[in-house]
């Protein structure tokens, strides 16, 4: 996010004219909610606001939001972004992506966006399958999901989206789900993060990979599969009777039981948004066999791309003055005389 | 001192005689600094007033294993007391620093020419390299040439010997060497040599020193009587041009500048995003250095991401200008299809190399003309330029800037990689002579009862361009296909065939805004036609000249924007008998000319890596005036 005056407004103001064309139920409209609700809680101004999108089911949310809005081309939005940043320092930037566009054919800019680290906001939709395309098994796709194009189920692993993003150099990373009630403050604290800041929602596609993430999104199981960090805590779930401590002979996390409250005695791990090794691990936790970590996982600033590079161009630009005569006229001349038509100078 | 001076077979040019002008071909290892002492040479050229054009052949490999027949690098030099326009098709002198550069070149080394040769290169070892099987120096093979052959090595260890450099150091003067022996005989200025070697080695004193005295030893060499003999010292006169103040300058310092002047016409910053890719990176280097001019440059992860940021760029308001060679533009394709759809500005450089795939990426060629006026998907129109010579691509770049600005739209430059390296001198613009076009951007809502129409059309059916940023303005954008006016997403029949039609015609009226086909020599119509666009333009030149003189009826046209093209050029071409076309593909304008205009435009193509040579078009237009 940038310094900027807040400005009043509503859900409504944030609501375009255009009919949201997602199918009925898809996760998506949960999202586009939470951050229509968002944005004014966080003063934002339309005219200040661009959401840059690329190709996919998630890539439409420009559309429907009524600030100003740029859907690109497959994969490349972070690149379009970087540019509109670098010319335009003072807009207010989301990216909204998906597992396909960021992760497969978008991978690379998506790790030069983080790597670079431009003040913005960047929103995954993980729902692990391409929609718009009906359906064919995607890169965060778990082994053995069957697809059109891997009817026997697929064979490669995973990969995982906060863990690459970690790779890349991302200083802030966070996790929701779509019908999530919290996702609006991981949203806010995305925005008030000065940089990159990746969040990996898990969406639901309701028609190709339907209740994927029911597993731990339902109300029924939330206690026991979600783990919902904030920083200076410990890291407890399932009503505060489990947390996770480290393992410090073989250096990973583990679950604990916490007996009367007094995690401390258990061990329970306070969470610290600055740590980065511990969200490597909070990241990679197996989604079967531990609760899935939430909200902001990691969180330590550092300078922008576009504060370091223009701030040089400023620096190099100090005490010149752009002279194009001058500068056509550069390096060695020499004059061609009218009468003699021939060199009387070289300069 | 081993100063071998054969005889000259009785064929060729007598260097008792001034020429008009000479053709020079300095030829070394790729470490030998060939490219150096001929850019130098260029400058002593230029400023003893003779015009020029100079042609650096250098292999893809940076540091060829030496000696090597593929490791020679190369540059040429035409200069003389006329006006130039090619780098000369044969050389009148070659210097051969190794026996690799002598096997290379002399084959095109004018009968009766002058080979100044290294003999202390011309040891076992690099014959071998070289693959000879005896020494060609003292084998007679080289008869009908004049030779001039002494060991430049040694004469350069001795001369830099009091500055105490190490072995190779010492020999790494003899470049500077060999160009002081070229200076003396073709009577240069050295001073504008010894104050750049004082520039350039500022840091380092010795090396400076060493450099001017192995320079000054060369020279010396030649006004020794060593020489004499056959070997006059070679005075050019000056070519009569145009009072003014001139400097030399290659295309690629032409574009840089021709953006930056663009920029500043359009009242825009300037965004470069760029990746690196021979022979484009020159522009984003320069540019790299020209901060001041309000220009921001950014090397990418990627040819597409280069091409993305720039677009980005000029959504925000900026010029977004990217740059690369034919296989990055392959690359980018997919984003300028969406500048075109987005309708934004945006210049797209094209310094054409040889293709496909990585073909031959430090040779020149024009085969990327389809790829510039059809390489995209769907019904993707865009302007397209053609530079033709180094200084006329400043002229070029401005010109696509303004397209892009005018008409909103994506416009591609095409250069390549001979005008991008090639230097001619270049008479200094005077920037208040320039037409500025203002950009604007729309302040208030164009539809005062509703909602803004960022796709509403003006009379050349041009768009808006609103910043984000603007108060009350707010819209969406994107690839997906438009309803007018609004720009909500709309793809029904009529829409789709409505913004197909509207995109067309706005890229053909273009036509109406560009100067109107002049033609470059010759008389509006008669039985014979030369149409070139591109760096085919000084052999063409050469050659209609040439021809003309000889009382033959052919007229030289030359094509600057390739795309759309002049409204008057249909009619034109149709008033010569016969049309031909010589370009450096298989015939890709040929084509675009039959298809716009049903006229029977004959080919004449080259795809060597190599410029046309002025007697190769002179014999197809005597073939064809037969």
């Amino acid at each position: 996010m940038n310094e900027m005056t807040a400005i009043k407004t509503t859900l409504k103001d944030w609501e375009s004219d255009q009919e949201v064309r997602w199918c009925p139920g898809c996760g998506d409209y949960a999202i586009l909610k939470a951050v229509q609700r968002t944005l004014p809680e966080l003063g934002a101004d339309p005219a200040k606001t661009v959401f840059v999108s690329g190709i996919g089911c998630s890539s439409r949310f420009p559309y429907y939001v009524s600030s100003y809005g740029f859907h690109t081309i497959h994969g490349r939005a972070p690149a379009f972004a970087t540019g509109l940043k670098l010319a335009n320092p003072e807009l207010d930037v989301w990216l909204v992506t998906g597992d396909g566009d960021g992760m497969s054919i978008g991978g690379n800019h998506t790790m030069h966006f983080l790597r670079r680290n431009i003040n913005s906001q960047i929103l995954l939709f993980n729902n692990e399958i391409y929609g718009l395309t009906k359906g064919q098994y995607s890169p965060t796709s778990r082994e053995g999901t069957n697809s059109p194009t891997t009817p026997l189920g697929s064979v490669d692993r995973p990969m995982q989206p906060c863990a690459f993003a970690l790779g890349a150099g991302a200083r802030f990373i966070a996790r929701g789900f779509d019908t999530s009630k919290n996702l609006g403050e991981v949203l806010k604290a995305a925005h008030a993060h000065q940089g990159a800041a990746f969040v990996e929602i898990f969406q639901n596609c309701i028609v190709y990979n339907k209740d994927r993430f029911a597993d731990f999104t339902e109300k029924a199981v939330a206690d026991t599969r979600q783990l919902w960090l904030k920083d200076g805590e410990p890291m407890l779930f399932n009503k505060g009777t489990q947390g996770l401590r480290l393992n410090t002979d073989r250096l990973h996390l583990e679950i604990v039981d916490v007996v009367d409250g007094d995690w401390k005695a258990a061990g329970v791990l306070v969470h610290d948004v600055k740590n980065r090794s511990i969200a490597h691990m909070l990241v990679e936790l197996p989604m079967a066999l531990f609760p899935v970590a939430l909200g902001v996982i990691y969180d330590d600033p550092r300078p922008t791309y576009e504060s370091a590079l223009l701030g040089q161009d400023a620096v190099a630009r100090e005490g010149k003055v752009a002279n194009l005569a001058k500068l056509l006229a550069k390096g060695q001349t020499w004059t061609v005389q009218p009468e003699d038509q021939g060199p009387l100078s070289g300069v | 001192m081993a100063t071998v001076l054969e005889a000259g077979a009785n064929e060729g040019r007598s260097t008792d005689n001034t020429p008009e002008a000479v053709v020079v071909r300095f030829a070394g290892d790729s470490g030998d600094g060939m490219q150096l002492t001929g850019g130098q040479f260029t400058l002593s050229t230029a400023l003893a007033g003779n015009d020029l054009a100079t042609f650096p052949d250098f292999p893809a490999e940076i540091r060829a294993p030496q000696g090597t027949l593929f490791g020679v690098s190369a540059f040429q030099i035409n200069f003389g007391s006329t006006e130039i326009s090619t780098a000369g098709d044969q050389p009148d002198v070659l210097v051969a620093m190794n026996p690799a550069a002598l096997k290379t070149n002399v084959g095109q080394l004018k009968a009766g020419g002058l080979i100044i040769a290294d003999s202390g290169e011309f040891n076992k070892r690099n014959l071998e390299k070289a693959k000879y099987e005896s020494n060609p120096l003292e084998d007679g093979s080289l008869a009908k040439w004049n030779l001039l052959a002494f060991d430049i090595s040694k004469l350069t260890m001795e001369s830099v010997k009091p500055f105490g450099l190490g072995n190779k150091e010492a020999l790494r003067c003899k470049n500077m060497w060999t160009l002081g022996l070229a200076l003396w005989m073709f009577d240069r200025p050295r001073q504008p040599l010894i104050d750049w070697l004082n520039t350039k080695f500022a840091k380092n004193k010795v090396l400076a020193d060493a450099n001017i005295a192995a320079l000054n030893a060369g020279h010396a060499y030649g006004e020794t009587a060593e020489i004499g003999g056959q070997v006059k010292k070679l005075h050019i006169e000056a070519a009569p041009q145009t009072p003014g103040l001139y400097r030399t300058i290659t295309g690629a310092d032409a574009i840089s500048l021709g953006l930056i002047a663009g920029a500043q016409l359009a009242e825009l910053p300037l965004f470069f995003g760029g990746y690196p890719i021979t022979p484009a990176s020159a522009i984003l280097h320069n540019l790299a250095k020209l901060k001041e001019f309000g220009v921001t440059t950014f090397q990418a992860e990627d040819e597409i991401a280069a091409v993305a940021s720039a677009i980005g760029a000029s959504y925000a308001g900026s010029l977004g200008v990217t740059s690369s060679s034919g296989p990055g533009i392959a690359l980018k394709t997919e984003a300028i299809g969406l500048a075109v759809m987005t309708e934004l500005p945006l210049v797209i450089v094209n310094s054409q190399r040889g293709g496909p795939s990585t073909g031959l990426p430090t040779k020149t060629e024009q085969s990327d003309l389809y790829q510039a006026v059809y390489g995209r998907n769907g019904d993707t129109p865009l302007p397209v330029i053609a530079a033709r010579s180094p200084a006329d691509a400043f002229d070029c770049a401005i010109e696509a800037c303004r397209l892009a600005v005018q008409f909103m739209t994506p416009v591609m430059l095409l250069t390549d990689g001979y005008i991008g390296n090639a230097a001619e001198p270049w008479k200094v613009p005077d920037p208040e002579g320039f037409t500025p076009f203002p950009a604007k951007f729309l302040q208030e809502n164009n539809n005062p009862d509703g909602k803004v129409l960022p796709y509403k059309r003006d009379e050349n059916g041009v768009r808006p361009w609103i910043k984000p940023g603007t108060p009350d303005l707010m819209h969406r954008i994107g690839g997906i296909e438009k309803a007018p006016d609004t720009g909500d997403l709309d793809y029904s029949p009529a829409t789709h065939q409505l913004q197909t039609d509207a995109r067309k015609a706005k890229v053909d009226g273009i036509a109406n805004h560009i100067p109107a086909q002049e033609v470059s020599q010759g008389t509006p119509n008669g039985k014979l036609a030369l149409v070139g666009w591109g760096s085919t333009y000084g052999a063409i030149h050469q050659a209609v000249r040439r021809a003309r003189a000889k009382g033959l009826d052919v007229s030289h046209i030359h094509i600057r924007h390739v795309w759309p093209m002049p409204a008057n050029l249909g009619d034109l071409l149709r008033g010569y008998d016969k049309i031909i076309v010589p370009e450096m593909n298989t015939g890709q304008l040929k084509t675009v000319l039959r298809d716009q205009y049903l006229v029977d435009a004959r080919p004449l193509n080259k795809v060597s890596g190599q410029p046309f040579t002025i007697a190769e078009i002179e014999a197809a237009i005597e073939a064809a005036l037969a």
